[in-house]
């Protein structure tokens, strides 16, 4: 999933001024999750909005809705004519969708958008994934050093290495000695001793904005190729 | 055949000497100089870090340079931290061309210990990436496979930390970097020498020490809050006790650093596998000329 966390009220705020029609969009998807864009979430920065036009005289007319899937058009498309600024609650995927869908309002982010991880623990979540679009989980352990070694080593760990930890943050595990570890426990020692090469970085953020289409559900000239009928 | 001093120093057997030098935080290239002049003929070759701590300094290519006009024979450190592939050959290329054999691969220190914290960095590469790419350019490809008419002369390096964890698996990583084309390896600083026996010992039994030559690190440590600093601020060393203790009771702890240092490079000459020392006195160079001569390794 995605992983958010809700900006600071007075930079939301900042973002708000010249105003008078808000709607805080909310995303019942990643960001409800994570706690930082859901429908209790929205509704909290919808009251706290209200409660600042009232003590400042900002004469803000403010509301909130929240779509199940803030990064799909087909959710958003009933709020198509709203005319005013959006605040949203969804990551940074479900606030450009909405920004296409209506070209002519703002959308303002509420959250900054961080990573693709998962839920560790009680309102914990951790980096996993950083879509370098050529995954190597087979070769490392199931443990992804893109994502988890602060230097995105291949062939780690450095020097700074110590008790398991990472010499960044103490509160990180190092992922070398994870994959190490790992690799032992699940019989693969033969892959401790072999180099990985640079890797191929085109199919990650290298690359530009990434483009996938998929070959069964695209339709045109591609799903035709690929079932063979051209 | 040698490219460098170093290497022919290492190839024919002799104990070789290398210290290190921290290039200027500006465009002091006239006390870059002097240090040179002071430190010429107490090392073989002198390594010139690069963004050490990943503090801006002068770039370790202009420093080796430097190094190299006052007739010291630079090893030039390169980080993965802050170039990527393209930046790392066309550096090397440049340095190269312009005289420096030997270079150090390495991950480099992570931005958030240094003054740029902000910074993005690069890790194209990993050290031993950096390796094979390096290798390759010396045999005459780019990374790319296209061939060089006049490839660079290099003589490659590696870093070896046997005080950091998982322990066993730093041998393992050490002979990753051997295959990937280390020809010389400078280790951590060595201040527990029982961990560092150990190590060494399976290095031997894998028949590493045949295969590159491992050069120990020292570090003259100046009083024991020095040695506290190391062992509760660096990441990756291993301080004993005893050596704090030692250096606390001291009456002359400066000097009681100094013999500690000389105590250190004696023992470290006579382990298995192991064909020199680097010095590395942080702030402090000016003590190595002498502690080559009291350890009577000062390069003939």
């Amino acid at each position: 999933m995605i992983i958010a966390e809700r900006k600071p009220l007075p930079e939301v705020l900042g973002m708000l001024d010249a105003s008078n029609e808000i709607m805080v969009l909310g995303c019942r998807s990643c960001t409800a999750i994570c706690l930082a864009g859901g429908e209790k979430e929205s509704k909290a920065v919808c009251e706290a909005l209200a409660l600042h036009s009232e003590l400042k005289g900002k004469d803000w007319k403010v509301e909130t809705v929240t779509v199940e899937r803030a990064c799909e058009k087909e959710f958003l498309t009933p709020l198509a004519d709203f005319k005013g600024t959006v605040l949203s609650m969804a990551c940074g995927i479900g606030a450009q969708v909405m920004q296409e869908l209506c070209p002519e309002t703002r959308v303002v982010p509420g959250v900054n958008t961080s990573n693709m991880g998962a839920p560790e623990g009680m309102g914990v979540f951790v980096e996993k994934c950083a879509g370098c679009g050529d995954c190597i989980l087979h070769l490392t352990a199931g443990i992804c050093p893109i994502a988890r070694c602060a230097k995105s080593l291949l062939n780690g760990p450095c020097g700074g290495s110590q008790n398991g930890l990472c010499e960044v943050s103490k509160e990180t595990p190092c992922a070398w000695d994870q994959i190490v570890k790992a690799l032992e426990r699940q019989g693969r020692s033969d892959l401790l001793g072999v180099n990985i090469p640079p890797k191929d970085w085109r199919p990650s953020r290298s690359g530009g904005p990434r483009r996938i289409v998929s070959q069964e559900a695209a339709p045109g000239t591609a799903q035709r190729e690929w079932r063979g009928e051209v | 055949m040698s490219v460098s001093r170093l290497q022919e120093t290492l190839n024919t057997g002799r104990f070789a000497v290398t210290a290190e030098i921290g290039p200027p935080r500006s465009c002091e290239a006239q006390h870059l100089r002097e240090m040179a002049r002071m430190l010429r003929g107490s090392a073989h070759a002198f390594n010139l870090t690069d963004n050490q701590a990943a503090n801006v300094r002068m770039s370790s290519i202009a420093s080796s340079v430097i190094c190299l006009q006052e007739g010291l024979e630079p090893v030039m450190q390169m980080t993965c931290r802050d170039r990527n592939r393209i930046a790392m050959q066309s550096d090397v290329i440049g340095a190269s061309a312009l005289g420096v054999r030997n270079v150090l691969c390495i991950s480099g220190d992570h931005q958030v210990f240094g003054n740029h914290p902000q910074a993005k960095n690069v890790y194209d590469l990993d050290s031993i990436q950096e390796l094979m790419v390096l290798r390759n350019l010396r045999e005459g490809k780019n990374w790319s496979g296209e061939a060089l008419p006049e490839p660079p002369q290099l003589y490659l390096g590696a870093v070896a930390n046997p005080f950091a964890d998982p322990f066993e698996y730093r041998v393992t990583r050490l002979a990753k970097k051997v295959d990937a084309g280390a020809q010389f390896v400078q280790t951590q600083c060595v201040l527990d020498l029982e961990r560092f026996k150990k190590f060494m010992r399976l290095a031997v039994e894998k028949g590493l020490h045949e295969r590159v030559h491992i050069i120990a690190g020292v570090i003259p440590l100046r009083s024991h809050k020095a040695a506290l600093f190391m062992k509760n601020k660096v990441a990756g060393m291993s301080v004993p006790d005893e050596l704090v203790d030692r250096l606390r009771k001291a009456s002359n702890p400066k000097e009681e650093g100094i013999r500690m240092c000389v105590e250190t490079i004696n023992e470290l000459s006579s382990i298995e596998g192991v064909h020199g020392v680097h010095i590395t006195a942080i702030a402090w160079e000016e003590i190595i000329p002498r502690l080559v001569s009291e350890s009577g390794i000062r390069p003939s």
